[in-house]
């Protein structure tokens, strides 16, 4: 599989629509990362109409809770987490310019309604995949809640991050059209393409 | 008569933290091997070798710059058998088990996953205990600790389901085939499925867990249970679900079934799914 090519945050809709499901690309520039309790508390502050803790205009945000920083490192492994849980906030943030997010895992169909309104794109890195992700990290520093451990928001630096496009932002799922190609019915007959 | 064999508990936890320290960083050569197996062989879609590709190389780095496999260092789950000769000595078990926990989150810098309160406030204990141990008596005057790190993306993914007498290995075949199908790639495929079969709810369930650490290729004794593991792990891999999720013929590495003698009445059918980081590792002492 060729990388397909290289995209730098902030995304613009140009580069959103030019990716396709399927592709393999390798994203470099800022990244925020957040997961359960951040997607709370971001919430919160949009129906509390408090200051947000980043522009989400343009933004990438990751579902991830890096294990601890060893000393000398950058960031300790960060592979993504399950997506789907952070599927009752996303449509809200997306509403207020989120143009990208990395997890692993099916979206609901409201996240991909939502993502071909606002022209987003969803980007799957490899699950388990933890200590190979974090050699794409250059930089981390909190943005938010520390006090969240992993889960705090943080403001990531990375370069060459691996990602496939999962969900394009013309609602095209390889969740489906991936394992459909290699479906075989019990009696082992490939199934329909 | 015999003498009873004293262990110092100091012992046991550090046998435990330098269990998970182990697991947590470097993966079975079984799966490994089959990690590779399945990439230069057996898998067809790009995007599937693709995966099995970044999972390898993972491994590799995860070994050379002693960081976790997965960021989810899981909810430490302790097997023990212990020689019923054995005394300890020096404290308390459960809490020198703990001991070994805490000290490996803290010295490995393993994500501490672990809450006090499953339900209301959620809040992290902050030492990645309590572990959840189980305990065998068995004869002799050893002690073997088999540890593994268990991760919730693949956990979430487990199903139990109560079978009337009447149904039969088909039932169950096709059970595993559904609970894999519903996981879809939230588990982080290839997986490992765990499957235990009969006594009460709670013994199929850690027969399963325990299922999931059996070696690749291994199958159990009694071949008509050998045939079902083997044509659950043919219907797992037609779902097409492929390594992470994406497509591919990779849905699976292996299924593990253990069964043990049941009521006349009903059999409690668990599977556990592993992720393809399935971290073990074991020490008699
Ligand atoms: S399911 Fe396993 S590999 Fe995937 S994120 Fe969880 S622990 Fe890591």
């Amino acid at each position: 599989m060729k990388y397909a090519g290289r995209i730098v945050t902030p995304l613009t809709d140009k580069a959103v629509l030019s990716l396709r499901s399927g592709d393999k690309v390798l994203i470099s520039g800022i990244i925020f990362t957040g997961r359960d309790a951040a997607h709370r508390r971001i919430a919160d502050s949009i129906g509390g109409n408090r200051p947000l803790p980043f522009d989400l205009n343009g933004q990438v945000i990751y579902y991830v809770g890096p294990s601890p920083t060893p000393p000398g490192k950058t960031c300790g492994s960060a592979g993504p987490t399950t997506s789907g849980r952070m599927d009752p906030f996303t449509p809200l943030l997306l509403d207020l310019g989120l143009k990208g997010m990395i997890g692993k895992g099916t979206r609901s169909s409201e996240v991909i309604d939502s993502m071909v309104r606002n022209k987003a794109v969803y980007l799957g890195a490899v699950g388990g995949a933890a200590a190979l992700i974090s050699k794409s990290i250059t930089r981390m520093e909190t943005v938010a809640w520390p006090e969240l451990g992993p889960e705090a928001v943080f403001r990531m630096r990375v370069e060459d991050f691996p990602v496939v496009v999962l969900i394009d932002a013309y609602g095209k799922n390889l969740y489906e059209t991936g394992p459909r190609q290699y479906l075989r019915d019990p009696a082992g007959r490939p199934g329909e393409e | 008569m015999k003498v009873p064999r004293e262990i110092d508990l100091s012992l046991v936890t550090e046998a435990v933290k330098g269990l998970l320290i182990k697991a947590n960083i470097s993966i079975g050569q079984d799966i490994y091997n089959a990690l590779v197996h399945a990439r230069d062989r057996v898998e067809e879609s790009p995007v599937g070798k693709y995966v099995l590709d970044q999972i390898i190389r993972n491994h590799d780095i995860a070994r050379s710059d002693q960081m976790p496999i997965c960021q989810d260092t899981g909810m430490a789950v302790v097997f023990t058998d212990i020689g019923q000769e054995v005394v300890f000595r020096g404290g308390n078990l459960v809490q020198a088990i703990n001991s070994g926990v805490e000290e490996a989150y803290r010295e490995g810098f393993f994500r501490r996953s672990v809450v006090a309160d499953p339900l209301f406030d959620r809040k992290n204990t902050g030492t990645n205990t309590p572990a959840v141990i189980h305990t065998r008596i068995v004869p002799g005057d050893r002690m073997t600790l088999l540890v593994t790190p268990k991760g919730f993306g693949s956990e979430n993914m487990s199903a139990l389901k109560m079978f009337t007498p009447a149904e039969g290995p088909e039932k169950v075949r096709d059970f595993i085939k559904e609970t894999v199908a519903a996981a879809g790639p939230n588990p982080c495929p290839p997986t490992i499925v765990g499957v235990g079969i009969g006594g009460t709810v709670e013994a199929a369930a850690i027969m399963a867990k325990r299922a999931t650490l059996y070696p690749i290729g291994r199958r159990n004794t009694d071949s008509r249970y050998a045939a079902l593991e083997i044509e659950s792990l043919a219907a797992v891999n037609d779902l097409g679900i492929g390594p992470g999720g994406l497509g591919g013929r990779v849905t699976c590495l292996d299924v593990h079934i253990d069964f043990a003698p049941g009521h006349i009445a009903g059999t409690p059918v668990v599977v556990n799914i592993c992720c393809h980081a399935s971290r073990h590792a074991e020490v008699t002492i």
